[in-house]
């Protein structure tokens, strides 16, 4: 073996060494600053994780455009619904009087909220746009609680990491980071374009994340956990979705 | 161009990614007579390598993610193949236009009796990991091109190459379509370079760019992408057509290669040698 290509080949070697070092060290950094969604592994983890943490950089705080009224789409198009369960029927039939949405996990005080203890929260409302990975949108001005202030009724705890949601119909759940749900325009919407929020369009309660696809703003919202794992929900994924195999996160 | 350095001026060390041998080498020479004595360890092939080892390596895996893109685009695709201008569209609003295909959804009107499989969770995923792949590999194409003098040597037209004459000899040639000169097996001709230009420079920039603006978040950090766009689907409009583009310069990219003699040009793009079959 000549000098020249034992040089090259130690170089080479330590160069290789360094480089998995480094790119250990960077997954670990990434891992404790947030920067790795729940649905890394596997085939499409690489990307998964390069559009995530990008994202979480660049518009951690950033706000979803909002339109003019005179931009709402008319009329709001309601995308199909799985089949309402009795739990639902008995509930709608009672106008949504017992509807209840109860937050639990990592929270100071566990509380579980009427509609009417939603809507006497300060209500605000935006005109954003509905996106659906399909490739059809509409605009909508959506009226509710934003999500914080639901949060900060029943005291976060500083550990918290995702924010899970499910809908009445226990096999559609979401969950989101604490990013998301502290930003000022995740709502939990009880209204749509100046009336109650039509049953189509995901009433009587439907969380609303405007800087995500239409399939984490899921539906008929009766339960949140407040969480710093996702292990042993579904498959560990995040939500249902991830487990049916699309992004947990939907920012694209 | 009178561009012509010397091959032994070329240092070892960079050879493999910084030579590509000058447009007007001559061709038919042997390889091995190229070489300068004085470097005749180092084997010939790489000094006169046709096109330089990151031209090869960035231009299969461009290719790979190009057709992982094309099939997860289509199957993105047909889960809504209807196209609107402006910022919101679905199926209870005119499209602009819409395609005469089945959907693998069933609440969109297409007139055929039957709803296609969905296959959008694994297409998003390797479309969005595709284009990551494609822009990293593509600005690396890029920035070296412009240190290593690929970009000025081998894809801008010489000063004396850009007129009308030219242009319009290069097209009726290929229009004819005639086998190229044995001199076009060691330097792209006009037509060429200029098709190379306009895809590096104006369909794969549009085509990002139209992809960010469909993304919700990121439009939020930044809006002028979309409004300068028209709208979240006007974006998705051209997505589609420059993607179109992109399909066509493939073809006819694959015919060229065809007629210049597969085998040669893909030995050349694979392994870097040039020549005869």
């Amino acid at each position: 073996m000549s000098d020249i290509s034992r040089r090259k080949l130690i170089t080479t070697g330590l160069a290789a060494a360094a480089s998995v070092t480094g790119l250990g060290a960077a997954a670990r950094i990434a891992q404790k600053c947030g920067l790795v969604p729940p649905d890394h592994g596997g085939l499409f983890g690489l990307g998964e994780t390069l559009t995530y943490a990008s994202h979480r950089l660049l518009t951690k705080h950033s706000l979803a455009r909002e339109f003019s009224r005179s931009q709402i789409s008319k009329p709001p198009f309601p995308n199909e619904i799985p089949p309402l369960n009795d739990e639902f029927k008995r509930l709608q039939a009672g106008g949504f009087a017992d509807w209840r949405l109860t937050i639990d996990g990592m929270v100071a005080r566990p509380a579980s909220f009427s509609l009417d203890q939603l809507k006497s929260y300060p209500s605000q409302s935006q005109i954003t746009m509905l996106q659906c990975e399909e490739g059809w949108s509409y605009v909508a001005e959506w009226i509710g609680v934003p999500l914080s202030h639901v949060l900060d009724v029943v005291g976060v705890l500083p550990q918290a990491r995702y924010v899970v949601y499910f809908s009445i119909d226990p096999e559609w759940w979401e969950s989101i980071d604490m990013a998301d749900a502290s930003h000022p325009q995740t709502f939990l919407a009880y209204g749509m374009n100046g009336d109650v929020l039509p049953v189509g369009n995901g009433g009587p309660l439907r969380i609303r994340l405007p800087r995500q696809l239409g399939y984490k703003s899921v539906k008929f919202i009766t339960r949140l956990t407040v969480t710093d794992s996702l292990k042993g929900l579904g498959k560990g994924l995040g939500s249902a979705n991830a487990d049916a195999g699309y992004a947990w996160y939907a920012g694209i | 161009m009178g561009f012509r350095v010397p091959l032994h001026k070329f240092p070892r060390s960079t050879s493999a990614f910084a030579i590509l041998a000058p447009r007007d080498t001559i061709p038919g020479v042997s390889e091995s007579a190229c070489a300068p004595s004085s470097v005749s360890a180092v084997p010939a092939m790489t000094v006169t390598s046709r096109h330089s080892a990151l031209v090869r390596v960035t231009h299969w895996i461009t290719t790979l993610c190009f057709l992982a893109l094309l099939v997860s685009g289509v199957e993105i695709l047909i889960s809504h193949p209807r196209f609107y201008w402006g910022e919101t569209g679905n199926v209870l609003t005119p499209p602009l236009f819409k395609l005469p295909i089945p959907s693998s959804r069933a609440l969109v009107p297409t007139g055929y009796g039957y709803v296609l499989p969905d296959q959008n969770g694994w297409s998003r995923y390797l479309h969005f990991q595709a284009a990551w792949v494609v822009v990293l590999t593509g600005l690396l194409y890029i920035i070296s091109s412009f240190f290593t003098g690929h970009l000025r040597r081998n894809l801008l037209p010489g000063k004396g190459d850009l007129s009308w004459r030219a242009f319009s000899n290069s097209m009726v040639s290929h229009l004819r379509l005639q086998r190229p000169s044995a001199a076009e097996a060691w330097s792209y001709n006009l037509l060429q370079r200029l098709s190379y230009l306009f895809v590096i420079f104006v369909l794969f920039p549009l085509v990002i760019w139209t992809g960010l603006a469909m993304s919700l978040a990121f439009v939020s950090a930044f809006p002028a992408t979309v409004t300068l766009l028209g709208g979240q689907q006007s974006a998705r409009t051209i997505h589609f057509f420059v993607s179109l583009a992109l399909v066509i310069f493939l073809l006819v990219h694959v015919v060229m290669v065809s007629l210049a003699g597969f085998r040669s040009r893909m030995r050349a793009m694979i392994t870097g040698r040039a020549g005869k079959d």
